[in-house]
């Protein structure tokens, strides 16, 4: 793989300077997915900004909010026991991200911040309104996820923490690729605080995105049945060797069914 | 029974080094003043090479020198060859196209071996690969087995409409006679799908050339190193055998993949004495393990089964396009004919079977044995025929089998195969009983209650293993003997040092072959050494394949055994001074009849090396003696898989539920190992129907499953814990009764999990692998259907 | 170039690496420890899973240079004094390796699996939890029961 310049910075500020300085920067949180994608050739920045020295890992539960700090990694998301009472959703779609060794090392921050259409975390930061913060301002989850691979972010904008504020009810069902583990579809289902409800797809398109219909349809009455005519247009998803558009948009209204199921 | 000796479940003497982190496996390995090599591989499925300018990567850091396919024919370096000589039906030699250890004029794959650079380093090679320059002149490609008489293009100048061979095997007229008389007639259209073995270690190669010696080392991920020696030396023309050591050291697996001669070991061998003797090392990553190593089965199939009206089956016919990819392998050609066709009879009393088989070149990496070859692809045939067709004439699929298993042997089947011994009816009894079959459709109605469709499916395959009777192979096209050779040296201190031409990747040979000697000389298995993979060492050995380790490499090592017995006896006979005839030899000990005399086999061995107490005139010093082994037969492992799956109609998602393996393997020298080879072999036969399918785009060419992200291993969680049972009926052609174990998993596996969905969705076929997506598909006009 | 300093198998240890130098391959190539195996390019196969500061990583997936100051620990450094840890003794007892390339990652997996769930592991839980392993000799069946007596031992 193609070298480059390491640095591991301790405060965020000096993470931008590094990052301004660099020919072709790239910030690197657990490296679960930069690190491959260097491997292939698919990537090769000139410096790597290692954020793993900012020390930005925790769970808070505080009244209506749980905050995780972005270097937070899945495992120790799904481990944390006031998040497994606060949004039991949140938490095992934490525990089912790649695989024990892959939670030891992947965080939110750097999940979200990758934003591959085929990962867990957009669907409950779109799913659940979240706010993602970051070390220049607070972006709403819903218009964070710009397309395949692509956000709001700046470039030189390193996410700080990630606000979930606390649903009625949540749940998350992943239809995991065999091969890959990712998400060939994953549907976060949410009821939040103040009534609405939130459906929220991801690994079916190209980037995450919500399913209006069966929003309304669950507000109206939250049960699976609500929701068993309604489908999403096969046309928009995504479709390759693993699954037909039209599998995958069938997925989505059985995934959708079983979270509403599953939510608490 | 002793405790280490035959039929003890003996734990493995190999174990402590891997469990330690101390296995030797040919990456491990750095030889001094090592350098590295990556090959430069071509992104086209088909192209012409206009040009190759190697000049800037010449010039980076660190490169000693850059090859391309020109350099190799400087100097006159063979290419890679396909050792069975195959006949078509009209009698011409099969089309074998060149292959050149480095692409001379044109690729004819995605991932075919261009260019090579070597350096410094890894990563200075890996980069300076890149500064390769090659124009390619774009061909008109074709991946597509059954599109290739047709296709535009033509991957080889000697093999016009991409046709290999078009080979036949049995009686055609008698075939259609049969046809015409039955009551019903089966038919299938059958994919075998296309297959990546992924061994857990990929291939690497450290080749080394001694200036001073002119001598070559290769140190190689093979299962056959003697042959690989012998191919590089005979028709590489590398350096003559004496002038080259092959060493396979502990390899990670192989499955088929690793028999084979391929160009990197023999590119790292030949660049090492053209960057002045630097070993030159290559370890494979696994994308290039994806696209280089050669690849299982890809047969399409259209096969026919007549029956009369009670069942018995009349006659069969086959036609089958067997893709070999761009090039023929090491053994490709043989795969989808001598080990194919032949066991198209399965465990069946069929009077008449025709099969024809049309070998094609694709733009895909070439194929060649894989797991089973060959007879995972008839098994499956026989399997899905007859399955269906059982149900076709709605005859339970137990009894419609046992209608026509074959029940007396000798049996002479119309495919040249005599199977030996078996008892088909006792596996298949035996595995209803653990399958609880009576008890199925109570299961499948209980699993209807929760929404979800229950299947059983059956797979009694018949496998030719021990292979092979030289002479046998030898008239149908092979071009090498398939016997298998042993060494015993006993040590003056009575220790037992075995060396073999066999060699294990994971098979466990160095517990199972001590148990052997245990048992014979009545030494503990601590004090035997099971020494292989080192073509210095050990004499010519033919390798480990066909499951032939047991039933031909170590009755090679009886045979040695029985030698050692004899020349023991003699020297205790003087030591004694007793009649040969006299000397007893049991529990490790010889005793002379009627006497209280007695010596332990490490004095006589001691005896026979002081040589002090006998005529060395008549009787030569030391205790070592040697046999090759050659088969009478091959041997016919066989038994009963019986699959139940359970099916998510939301979602296709096929569950096993329940597995039932029933084998026939003859004696069994320790069971923990051979239940462990079921084991192994039956998940990648559920890979195959379930998860595993290599997919090359059509347009582009390119491999689409070229890593672990796209081609779906089967893990932990996919596959339960699975109920084994034995039936015995020993093999008549070696004197341990052994039939061979490795293959059979595979081979049954596939046909008792399609055979389950099948019955569990209610349709006829379904594509391999059967993906959620798949089953999900079948369901739909069903469902619309029922709406 | 960096120069990296770790404690592997409760030995300090340093060495000069690129910033692209990979854990495993200082393990490897630095260290000469190759018991720890690289099977894959995609961060699958788990074939080099290690141990960093008490948890299973893949450590073909992670920079050497970002390892400074952590603890290591490597199939090598598991038996104490000659006596074998008791997960490797089960995968011996219980026939859970074959050509034993995967064996070190299954082992080091299987160990951090027993320290987050404890030493009462039913079948489907070790079987879901080996999902970032793959084994292509075994079929699982012996590993599951390896590791649930191995965890017994523990």
């Amino acid at each position: 793989m193609e070298n480059f310049t390491y640095h591991r910075p301790h405060h965020a500020t000096d993470a931008v300077k590094l990052m301004k300085a660099a020919k072709d920067g790239k910030f690197m949180s657990g490296g679960m997915t930069l690190l491959p994608a260097i491997k292939h050739g698919l990537a090769s920045p000139s410096d790597i900004i290692d954020l793993g020295g900012l020390k930005h890992a925790g769970v808070a539960v505080s009244g209506s909010v749980v905050t995780i700090k972005a270097g937070t990694t899945h495992a120790a998301v799904a481990d944390d026991a006031g998040l497994k009472k606060a949004i039991p959703g949140l938490s095992k779609l934490a525990g089912g991200i790649g695989d024990p060794h892959v939670r030891n090392c992947g965080t939110i921050g750097g999940s979200i911040a990758n934003a591959d259409p085929a990962a867990d975390y957009p669907a409950a930061v779109v799913g659940l309104a979240a706010t993602v913060h970051t070390d220049q301002r607070k972006i709403a989850g819903d218009k964070f996820f710009t397309g395949m691979f692509e956000t709001a972010l700046k470039p030189d904008e390193i996410i700080t923490a990630v606000e979930f504020p606390m649903p009625k009810r949540s749940a998350y069902v992943k239809f995991p690729n065999p091969a890959s583990l990712y998400a060939m579809v994953g549907v976060f289902v949410a009821e939040l605080a103040d009534g609405s409800v939130r459906v929220a797809v991801t690994g079916a398109g190209p980037s995450v995105f919500r399913v209006p219909d069966m929003e309304k349809a669950l507000e109206k009455g939250f049960s699976p049945d609500s929701i068993s005519g309604v489908t999403v247009k096969a046309d928009d998803l995504n479709s390759d060797i693993h699954a037909s558009s039209a599998y995958r948009a069938h997925l989505v209204n059985v995934l959708a069914r079983r979270a509403v199921e599953q939510a608490k | 029974m002793s405790e280490t000796g035959i039929g003890a479940r003996v734990k493995r003497k190999e174990d402590h080094r891997f469990i330690t982190g101390k296995g030797r496996y040919t990456d491990d390995i750095n030889l001094k003043g090592q350098v590295y090599a990556y090959f430069v591989r071509s992104p086209h499925a088909h192209a012409e090479i206009k040009s190759i300018n190697t000049a800037k990567a010449a010039k980076a850091p660190g490169v000693l020198g850059v090859f391309k396919g020109e350099d190799v024919a400087e100097d006159k370096i063979g290419g890679l060859i396909c050792g069975w000589m195959i006949h078509s039906k009209d009698g011409s030699p099969m089309k074998a196209g060149p292959h050149p250890i480095l692409a001379v004029g044109k690729v004819r794959y995605v991932g075919d071996h261009v260019a090579v650079v070597v350096a410094e380093t890894r990563e200075q090679a890996k980069a300076a690969a890149a500064l390769v320059e090659v124009q390619y002149g774009v061909l008109p490609h074709n991946v597509d087995a059954a599109k290739a008489k047709s296709a535009k293009g033509q991957v080889h100048e000697v093999a016009p409409n991409n046709l290999v061979f078009n080979w036949s095997l049995g009686d055609e007229a008698a075939t259609d006679a049969a046809f015409k008389k039955a009551a019903h007639v089966t038919r299938l259209e059958i994919v075998n799908n296309r297959l990546i073995p992924n061994a857990m270690e990929p291939r690497a190669a450290i080749g080394s050339y001694d200036t001073g010696d002119d001598h070559y080392t290769l140190y190689t991920t093979s299962q056959n190193p003697h042959v690989a020696r012998l191919v590089i030396s005979a028709f590489h023309g590398l350096a003559p055998e004496h002038k080259l050591r092959v060493i396979a050291p502990d390899v990670g697996g192989g499955f088929g993949s690793k028999i084979f001669i391929y160009a990197e070991e023999v590119v790292c061998l030949w660049a090492s004495k053209r960057v002045g003797g630097r070993p030159v090392k290559w370890t494979a990553e696994r994308t290039e393990s994806f696209l280089a190593d050669a690849h299982g089965r890809d047969h399409v199939t259209h096969a026919e089964l007549a029956m009369d009206k009670d069942g018995k089956i009349l006659a069969m016919k086959v036609n089958t396009i067997a893709s070999m990819g761009a090039y023929l392998s090491t053994f490709a050609s043989c795969v989808p004919t001598y080990l194919y066709a032949t066991l198209l009879s399965g465990q069946y009393n069929i009077p008449s079977i025709y099969a024809e088989v049309d070998a094609v070149y694709t733009n895909t990496a070439p194929v060649d044995a894989y797991r089973g070859a060959g007879r995972p692809e008839a098994t499956y045939v026989v399997e899905r025929l007859v399955e269906t067709a059982a149900r076709e004439m709605r005859i339970d699929p137990a009894e419609f089998r046992r209608r026509n298993f074959i029940t007396s042997f000798p049996h002479q089947t119309p495919v040249i195969m005599c199977y030996d011994a078996g008892d088909y009816n006792a596996s298949l009894t035996k595995a209803l009983e653990l399958a609880d079959y009576k008890g199925f459709p109570a299961r499948k109605a209980e699993a209807a209650k929760r929404g979800k469709l229950r299947g059983i499916g059956f797979s009694n395959y018949i496998e030719a293993c021990g292979i092979a009777p030289s002479a046998a192979v030898g008239s149908l096209g092979a071009g090498v003997g398939l016997w298998e050779s042993a060494e015993v040296r006993v040590n003056p201190v009575g220790t037992v040092e075995i060396l073999t031409g066999s060699h294990s990747h994971g098979q466990g040979h160095e517990t199972t072959f001590a148990q052997l000697v245990s048992d014979r000389l009545g030494v503990s298995i601590d004090n035997v050494s099971i020494v292989h993979g080192d073509t210095d060492k050990v004499q010519f050995g033919m390798g480990t394949y066909g499951s032939r380790s047991g039933a031909v490499g170590m009755t090679a090592i009886a045979k040695a055994l029985d030698k050692i017995e004899a020349k023991a006896k003699k020297v205790a006979a003087h030591v004694m001074e007793a009649a040969e005839g006299d000397v007893e030899f049991k529990d490790g000990s010889f005793s002379v009849k009627g006497t209280d005399k007695k010596m332990a086999f490490g004095e006589v061995a001691l005896a026979a090396y002081v040589a002090h107490k006998f005529p060395t005139s008549e009787i030569e010093p030391g205790l070592k003696e040697s046999a090759f082994h050659d088969p009478t037969n091959f041997t016919f492992p066989a038994g009963c898989h019986i699959c139940e799956v359970e099916i998510d109609p939301d979602t296709g998602v096929t569950q096993i539920a329940n597995w039932v393996a029933v084998d026939d393997f003859g004696s069994v020298i320790n069971p923990m190992i051979v239940e462990g080879q079921v084991h192994g072999g039956i998940v990648q036969g559920v890979g195959q129907a379930l998860t595993e399918g290599c997919v090359y785009d059509s347009g582009s060419g390119q491999l689409l499953t070229g890593s672990y992200m796209d081609y779906c291993m089967p893990r932990a969680a996919d596959v339960p814990s699975f109920k084994l049972a034995f039936t015995e009926t020993k093999c008549p052609s070696n004197p341990l009764g052994m039939k061979g174990c490795g293959e059979a998993g595979a081979i049954a596996a596939p046909a008792a999990v399609i055979n389950a969905i099948t019955d569990a969705v209610g349709v006829k076929d379904l594509p391999m692998p059967a993906t959620s997506q798949v089953v999900w598909n079948a369901l739909q006009p069903m469902k619309k259907a029922a709406e | 170039m960096p120069i990296v300093s770790m404690k592997v198998n409760g030995k300090e240890v340093s060495g000069e690496v690129e910033g692209r130098t990979l854990l495993v391959e200082f393990i490897r190539e630095g260290l000469g420890l190759t018991g720890t195996h690289v099977g894959c390019d995609t961060s699958q196969c788990g074939a080099c899973v290690v141990h960093v500061d008490g948890k299973a990583i893949k450590s073909c997936t992670a920079l050497a240079v970002a390892c400074e100051g952590a603890e290591v620990t490597t199939i090598e450094g598991l038996a104490k004094n000659g006596t074998l840890h008791p997960m490797q003794e089960a995968f011996r007892e219980n026939h859970g390796l074959q050509c034993g390339f995967c064996t070190p990652g299954m082992i080091m997996a299987a160990i951090d699996l027993v320290n987050r769930k404890g030493k009462k592991l039913d079948e489907a839980t070790v079987r879901h939890e080996l999902e970032g392993n793959i084994c292509r000799c075994t079929g699982y069946h012996n590993i599951v029961k390896a590791i649930q007596d191995g965890a017994s031992r523990m």
